[in-house]
């Protein structure tokens, strides 16, 4: 599938990326080389295949619902590239 | 003869009879790097002054008599990929440049439950990502056997440390051979365990179905010593598996008898540089004056190993590395920078009267994300993250992420059809031995295939060790590749260390770097 | 009600918090109302290198109530991601289920015991567990330009149960939302409580109306921001009628324009469009690659059903079946929840009346409860000693009309009926000492014998006065029965 510079545009803002115009343009491009590539995947018959999501197939791994202690407030958030001293601050959630 | 040339195992005996202190080998350690990585640059950091102080603990404790770990007073490089509570984890990327775990990761944990001296943290590819070591935000890693040339990667750090001689034992990750290709490269012995048998709680991920911690060393004896140190199961990691570690580093010098190797013809075929064809064949001729009997055997969809891995690892990554948004950790965009970008696009537009721009333009907080990413990630790592987007995304699952997934089963029952016939498979771990640097740094799909000997590994689950095999007449190293059904561990590692008791391509050391 | 233009259909989406001590994958706890982000760690902050380990007790506890809502447990489940950026969603994506739930294909019955409206069975799509997120908080008012995040809640065991849309007025919705939580707390898989988010409702609003004798539906409308059973009432109501005039409006019908969401404004009674999201829709689900699948054996769900206590429907059968208890009665008793049930089922037992218990406790017993705001395991009077007022006035021992004297005493100094009996000195009147005093009463007042004679039967009253006055313990019934005999021998 042809990659074009919209469909890039799109996908930039899915994955929350700013691309400067000659990081679009050159994502475009590698993109579609590579997209390209990966589409001789459409070769291979892969009717009633199952697909493998997992490199090992174990079932029902649980733990225990027992209370661990948490971390500490100041140590949580200590790697917060803003705060306060009671938690995170973001830009304004509001209006989205 | 620095102490560094003497094997782990070698070390660990001379530790233990008194012959020499840790402290010792760990200054050798630290003096080396000092005087070599200034050229190779393998290492993000190093940890002098702490790694001599455990190093005095255990060499007092020693001479108290208290039983010591399997590692005790070793000098051990982890790569910066492997989250340890006492410095920072980056993963060689401006996005984690100052970020602190408060916790350690299961493997550097059991690193330091064995009694190993962590020296220092090791280059990599950005988040992995990588087969130079030149997508690292931070430094070139050089190759030690020639300066010009790439280690390797995403570990080209974890195997140039050891391949130039400052240290004796490396920890990397491998998620489409990023052991086994930069230990090719670098001439030394490198393992991508088995899916599950080391835990990744605590590792860094990449693409989280393929990731898997191994060692790094110069010889398979003392891989085995570091795998043992490394592996079992973990609570924490919901994918570790339930499995007794064996005791590596005893079974590993008992001989495989009626060895049956396979060989993939496809392996051999056009693209393969014809010194690493030479060096591999021959060290299959090895094994076969080893006694073991050689057979052919056919992975038919291997050959699209590179294409089923370059979606189902974007894929992965592009979720995994969502959680770097600027919000909660990691690189944040300037506020007030953002803000005033933001002020004057919306006078800009309103000036122009253009209604659909402003509706159009960014909220703060998005744009805090777009800029926090754009400035926080390197170009492989975006290229990467619109990879997996895009294959994830409505319309493109089916086509390309759910395919892939298909493909990915037919590989593992290749492997499981082939393995019913043969005990390993052996062949290439690259086409070509060490690139040079920036040869292929613009062209990422050609940096992709380098893969393509190793991703089928990684998309089975399977075990696969990289050691020098030979040299090219440039003087570069030449790997050769062993993969073995799930849980084999052991089998590869008695298979090498044979090799290496006959061979003595592991004995060659870099020209003085 | 009027007969509407319209039929409201209506779907909800209910997520429950489940019981557990520790969160859906590390064990931070889930208590409610502690110090903003006191309870997370590496794992459900989302830093680097953490991994997710599935709790046991969240899995089973979903079971539970997934079976309870008569579902159907496919024999494997797994974890998928929900991928979208949120500073309340610390890893960038939700741990979720996507095309492969826990759980799908059941129902919940309801009724009103008012019969406003036809018994009915409410289908359940699908049941599938999850992790909530944290909380954001805006202080507009103080013109901050940051939003504070808060992540206790993060990681926190949701049940997602998503009905199908069954529901046809806001009573029906409310009744299957009353019904679900009843059957939620009788399990005991979660409190439930909405104040603190424990129970969240989301609801899926359309008409169906009629346009050329062609039945066509409007654009449906999820509603959000519902904090109570009555927001959802009243914003369903809203909802159908705005959907309604601005179906008169525009004739946008189904399909015509993407789904929207609208806020429920409880203090303004409106629903306001919400910004869509521009690509809300692309979650890019895919499994989680570090989560394992779990298995789940016919033997194991059979287990499951088999450890379930009674469930309010089957508990109102019985109380019917067995108590002889109408619909009515059974269906006040069962809402109360459980521990009613017990105290009504013990007392029941040992007073051999089950009618006459449940008046009492529907009665005297709740009452109390609802006046001082105690639960039953608070209240002074036990059921065995309920059991024996109930008793003793079936005996004749303590006359009826002097039941809720004796039961206010047996409250206030906590004693059984025998003693409030006596210290209240009620002692049965023998029958002819009673005929005795109605006699000398008779024939003490002609001129209400007359009366009675001339068929003013109401007259006898005044007699009743003046026998309780001579004798407090007379059965008044018995005196007016007695009374009116004499009277019309006389
Ligand atoms: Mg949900
Ligand atoms: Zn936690």
């Amino acid at each position: 599938m042809a990659i074009t510079r919209e469909t890039v545009e799109k996908v930039a803002l899915l994955a929350r990326l700013k691309l400067s115009e000659t990081e679009l343009e050159k994502m475009t491009e590698q993109m579609g080389q590579i997209v390209g590539y990966v589409d001789q995947l459409s070769e291979v018959d892969t009717e009633g295949v199952e697909p493998m999501a997992h490199a090992v197939e174990v079932t029902n791994v649980f733990a225990e619902d027992v209370v661990a202690e948490s971390l500490p407030r100041e140590q949580a958030l200590s790697n917060a590239p803003s705060s306060n001293e009671r938690g995170y601050l973001v830009p304004a959630v509001l209006g989205d | 003869m620095s102490l560094l040339d003497r094997s782990a195992c070698q070390l660990l005996a001379d530790l233990k009879a008194g012959e020499i202190s840790s402290v010792e080998l760990t200054q050798a350690s630290l003096d080396r790097i000092e005087a070599a990585d200034e050229k190779v640059g393998a290492f993000l950091q190093q940890s002098g002054r702490a790694a001599l102080a455990a190093a005095e603990q255990i060499d007092v404790r020693r001479a108290a008599g208290e039983q010591l770990g399997i590692l005790a007073g070793l000098p051990v490089a982890v790569k910066d990929v492997l989250c340890d509570s006492t410095t920072t984890t980056t993963c060689a990327s401006k996005m984690l440049a100052n970020f602190r775990p408060p916790y350690d990761s299961t493997v550097v944990a059991k690193l330091r439950s064995a009694d190993a001296v962590l020296v220092g943290r090791t280059n990599m590819d950005e988040f992995a990502m990588g087969g130079s070591t030149e997508n690292s935000a931070v430094q070139l890693t050089r190759n030690p056997w020639d300066l010009q040339r790439a280690p390797g990667g995403s570990s080209g750090g974890a195997a140039a440390c050891v391949a130039a001689g400052m240290v004796p034992l490396s920890i990397g990750t491998d998620t489409g051979g990023s052991i086994r290709q930069p230990a090719g490269l670098c001439g030394v012995v490198g393992m991508k365990p088995t899916y599950g048998r080391v835990s990744r709680y605590g590792l860094v991920a990449f693409a989280s179905s393929l990731d898997q911690v191994g060692p790094l060393a110069r010889t398979a004896e003392d891989v085995a010593l570091l795998l043992e140190a490394i592996a079992g199961h973990d609570p924490r990691d919901s994918t570790s598996l339930e499995e007794a570690t064996p005791a590596y580093s005893q079974s590993v010098s008992k001989p495989l008898e009626n060895m049956r190797i396979g060989v993939v013809k496809e392996q051999f075929a056009t693209g393969l540089n014809s010194e690493v064809e030479t060096a591999v064949r021959d060290a299959i001729a090895v094994y076969e004056s080893l006694g073991a009997t050689v057979k052919e055997v056919e992975l038919p969809h291997s050959k699209y190993g590179v294409a089923a891995y370059y979606v189902i690892a974007p894929s992965e990554a592009s979720s995994n590395l969502a959680r770097y948004d600027g919000a909660h950790y990691g690189h944040r965009t300037d506020q007030a920078e953002m803000m005033a970008e933001l002020e004057a696009e919306r006078k800009q537009l309103s000036e122009s009267g253009d209604q659909r721009g402003l509706d159009n333009l960014d909220t703060p907080l998005i744009r805090m994300y777009r800029r926090s990413r754009a400035e926080g990630f390197g170009p492989e790592v975006k290229r990467r993250i619109m990879l997996g987007t895009y294959a994830l995304s409505a319309g493109y699952y089916d086509a390309y992420y759910l395919k892939a997934l298909k493909v990915r089963r037919l590989i593992r029952q290749d492997y499981d059809k082939a393995f019913e016939d043969v005990d390993l498979i052996a062949g290439p771990v690259t086409a070509s031995p060490a690139f040079k640097l920036g040869e292929m740094v613009d062209d990422p799909l050609a940096m992709y295939l380098v893969d393509l000997y190793t991703v089928s590994a990684n998309l089975a689950g399977l075990p696969g060790l990289s050691m020098p095999c030979g040299f090219s007449e440039a003087g570069l190293p030449i790997g050769l590749q062993l993969q073995a059904p799930p849980l084999k561990e052991q089998r590869l590692l008695k298979a090498a260390h044979m090799y290496q008791q006959t061979t003595d391509w592991h004995t060659r050391r870099p020209p003085e770097t | 009600m009027p007969e509407q233009p319209y039929t409201t259909v209506i779907g909800l989406e209910v997520h429950v918090q489940l019981a557990t001590q520790s969160k859906l994958f590390c064990r931070c706890s889930t208590q409610f109302g502690a110090e903003p982000n006191t309870q997370t760690c590496p794992v459900c902050t989302g830093l680097p290198g953490t991994l997710p380990v599935m709790n046991a007790h969240a899995f089973e506890l979903s079971l539970q109530t997934a079976i309870a809502l008569n579902c159907d447990i496919p024999g494997f489940t797994k974890w998928d991601r929900k991928q979208y950026y949120y500073p309340d969603l610390p890893k960038g994506y939700q741990i979720s289920q996507f095309d492969l739930p826990m759980s799908d294909d059941g129902y919940l019955e309801i009724a009103d015991p008012k019969d406003r409206f036809e018994p009915k069975r409410v289908r359940i799509l699908r049941a599938h567990l999850e992790e909530d997120a944290g909380k954001s908080v805006h202080d507009e008012a103080a013109g901050k330009a940051d939003s504070e995040i808060d992540l206790n809640r993060t990681g926190t065991p949701l049940l997602e149960i998503v009905s199908e849309p069954d529901m046809r007025s806001s009573l029906e919705a409310r009744a299957f939302l009353q019904e679900l939580k009843l059957l939620l707390t009788y399990i005991g898989v979660s409190d439930c409580n909405m104040q603190e988010g424990s129970l969240r409702v989301d609801a899926n609003v359309n008409l169906h109306l009629e346009k050329d004798s062609e039945k066509v539906a409007t654009p449906i409308v999820e509603i959000k921001n519902m904090n109570s059973f009555r927001a959802v009432e009243r914003a369903i109501d809203y909802e159908a009628k705005r959907q309604y005039d601005e179906w008169q409006e525009t004739g946008r019908r189904l399909g015509e324009s993407p789904k929207q969401t609208r806020g429920w404004d409880d203090a303004a009674g409106v629903t306001r469009g919400q910004r869509s999201k521009e690509e809300s829709s692309d979650y890019r689900y895919f499994p989680d690659p570090d989560l394992m699948p779990v298995t789940t054996t016919a033997e194991q769900v059979e287990a499951v059903r088999a450890a379930l206590p009674e469930l309010p429907a089957g508990l109102r059968q019985r109380l019917g079946d067995d108590y002889s208890l109408g619909h009515y009665d059974a269906d006040v008793l069962v809402n109360q929840g459980r521990p009613v049930v017990d105290y009504y089922l013990t007392a029941a037992d040992a007073s051999g009346d089950p009618k006459l218990t449940c008046n009492w406790v529907t009665q005297e017993v709740l009452r109390e409860l609802k006046d001082k705001e105690i639960t039953i395991e608070q209240f002074g009077v036990s059921a065995e000693r309920l059991a024996g007022l109930v008793k003793g006035i079936d005996s004749g021992a303590i006359p009826g009309p002097r039941g809720r004297e004796v039961f206010t005493t047996m409250l206030a100094d906590d004693c059984d009926a025998q003693e409030a009996t006596s210290k209240l000195g009620i002692e049965q009147v023998d029958e002819s000492e009673l005929v005795a005093l109605c006699q000398k009463l008779v024939d003490a007042n002609p001129k209400i014998v007359a009366d009675v004679k001339a068929g003013k039967q109401q007259a006898v009253g005044a007699l009743i006065g003046q026998a309780k006055a001579q004798n407090p313990n007379v059965d008044p019934g018995r005196v007016r029965e007695i009374c009116l005999e004499l009277a019309q021998q006389s």
